[in-house]
């Protein structure tokens, strides 16, 4: 029986993934903090055994593994590997090794082709799994997503989610300034997808999204806080990459309850 | 080789967990396995890269998948999800290419496959069959459906003169003996030289070989061809693919680790630099591959 989320539980999951971060010296933190709510949802209480994810922003492998972590997945020693020699916890997800991480990604515009492919073959397998893919707002800039997105939605894949992890900002800044694709679910509901748009914090609301019944490819658009939780990150393009610093460290557990 | 192909899979069609994928090619050619394979034909646009990504998570789920394409939009386009889709989680999706080498011809460089299975032999867990003739079709599909891990299937065309019995399926075969040094010609090529070269006298004559699949890793060059190789001093190699990541830089490295050493003749295919474009014949004569030029460089080579 798979528990449920709460604010609670949360933020301990959030101060996990910023310790993992600290002890490793490690950034990327900003894109972690704001999509770890809906990964944490969806390995807590959502996925049961046929399920199957897609982390298509790589880059936020660190929320995937607090998330797997938090769902009895992975083991505290596990997360104390990450980014270390010899680890199985790389800086994107790996290959092989991890029975719940189906794909290595890293290199964007992957992810959703691979999920929809996931999709496409439980159908023909008969299977009931559901399958989850979790892309960020910026890999949208690449053309092999709405490769994936043109295949998914016209073979109606009603047993694919596609998640949108709209925090707006990027490598070197705003979306919408570096190849604007403002408003992003505007030109996605031009497409023949059941569109949800709802504020990406909002665990209820995640819930809702995710239970409401279609009969065409679902795309649910997360609108995030990058750094969510951790006041001098959020909304700051810079924890894209920056480490955190020991007293960046401590502020942040202070803010979000410490473990 | 497309009928051929068609058919071969045709034959595979009665398996519940067979998918073909298409980057919206094989009209008027692969109608018969969309009628046997149902909804498990699909055409996924185009679009090589989702193709590939697509092809790769249906391997991952257990599937049998065959994802075509003309050979350069089969390999090149979608490079990088060969690469990390694919190849770094040793799926075995089987990757057909029509038309490799100069197979395309006057259609231009765009449509050439020239460094197809040396870019692709960069990656892991990944092996090559290039069949000769049309008849080892069959068993190249046959073969690579056993295959445990990717590959990549280059067709083209069957050149065998009028007459001639086609040997069966092998990595290697020989296809000519005689007393001159050993020829190994990769895929179709090795059929065209065959009317050319057969009608030379005995002690002249090369040893004709046909090569059907890389990596030499797996497939080592046979021992006969070895000691013709030792006995001559020479070895030609003539491939419709770059010198760069060709069979011969692999064979060179292949003999040298193993102390084994002799001149090296490589007939090759030149790049996209010509001013301007024929048919796979012309372009093979530009190239010096066609029979006339191995035979310029059977003799040249006497005469060194």
């Amino acid at each position: 029986m798979k528990s449920s989320l709460d604010a609670k539980r949360l933020s301990i999951i959030r101060s996990r993934l910023i310790r993992m971060h600290f002890e490793s010296g490690i950034g990327h933190i900003g894109g972690n903090l704001s999509s770890i709510d809906v990964l944490a949802l969806l390995f807590n209480e959502r996925m049961g055994q046929d399920d199957l994810f897609v982390l298509s922003k790589g880059h936020s492998a660190g929320a995937l593994y607090v998330s797997l972590w938090s769902a009895g997945k992975l083991t505290d020693e596990d997360l104390q590997t990450f980014h270390r020699d010899g680890t199985l916890l790389a800086g994107h997800p790996p290959a092989n090794g991890i029975r719940e991480i189906l794909f290595a990604t890293g290199s964007l515009g992957h992810g959703l082709s691979l999920a929809a492919g996931t999709a496409l073959a439980l159908r023909f397998k008969g299977s009931s799994g559901h399958t989850y893919c979790l892309t960020s707002d910026g890999e949208w800039q690449e053309g092999s997503t709405w490769e994936g997105l043109i295949f998914a939605a016209h073979h109606r894949l009603t047993n694919l989610t596609v998640l949108i992890d709209h925090n707006g900002l990027q490598g070197f800044g705003h979306t919408s300034e570096i190849a604007s694709m403002f408003p992003l679910f505007e030109r996605l509901k031009s497409f023949d997808i059941d569109m949800h748009v709802i504020p990406g914090h909002d665990l209820d609301a995640i819930r809702a999204a995710l239970d409401a019944p279609t009969d065409r490819l679902k795309c649910i658009v997360l609108q995030t806080v990058k750094g969510k939780g951790v006041s001098f990150m959020e909304n700051r393009m810079e924890w894209h990459y920056l480490p955190l610093q020991e007293a960046d460290y401590r502020q942040a557990l202070k803010e979000l309850g410490g473990l | 080789m497309r009928k051929q192909l068609c058919d071969a899979l045709v034959a595979r069609a009665g398996n519940p967990g067979m998918v073909f994928l298409t980057g919206d090619l094989g009209f008027m050619a692969l109608e018969a396995l969309q009628s046997a394979l149902g909804d498990r034909f699909v055409n996924a646009g185009v679009a090589e890269q989702n193709m590939i990504s697509v092809a790769a998570a249906m391997a991952r789920q257990g599937l049998d998948v065959w994802a075509y394409s003309i050979a350069p939009f089969c390999y090149a386009r979608p490079f990088e999800q060969i690469r990390n889709d694919i190849a770094f989680h040793r799926l075995p999706v089987r990757l057909v290419g029509n038309g490799g080498g100069y197979g395309y011809g006057v259609m231009g460089p765009t449509h050439h496959a020239i460094e197809d299975y040396g870019v692709l032999l960069t990656l892991p867990n990944m092996r090559v069959y290039a069949p000769v003739f049309d008849e080892d079709v069959a068993a190249v599909i046959d073969k690579a459906g056993k295959d445990t891990q990717a590959t990549y299937i280059r067709l083209g065309r069957g050149e065998p003169p009028q007459g001639y019995a086609v040997p069966d399926y092998a990595a290697w075969r020989p296809l000519l003996s005689g007393g001159g040094a050993p020829v190994i010609a990769v895929g179709p090529l090795a059929g065209t030289y065959i009317k050319a070269i057969q009608n030379l006298p005995a002690a002249r004559r090369p040893n004709l070989w046909a090569l059907s699949e890389l990596p030499l890793t797996l497939n080592p060059p046979p021992a006969a061809l070895i000691e013709q190789m030792l006995a001559s001093g020479r070895i030609y190699v003539a491939e419709e693919h770059v010198a760069q990541g060709s069979l011969a830089s692999e064979l060179a490295i292949y003999l040298l680790e193993r102390g084994m050493s002799a001149k090296l003749i490589h007939l090759h295919a030149r790049a996209h630099h010509y001013a301007r474009y024929g048919s796979q014949a012309y372009l093979r004569a530009q190239s010096g591959l066609d029979p006339q030029s191995l035979l310029n460089a059977i003799g040249a080579a006497e005469r060194l």
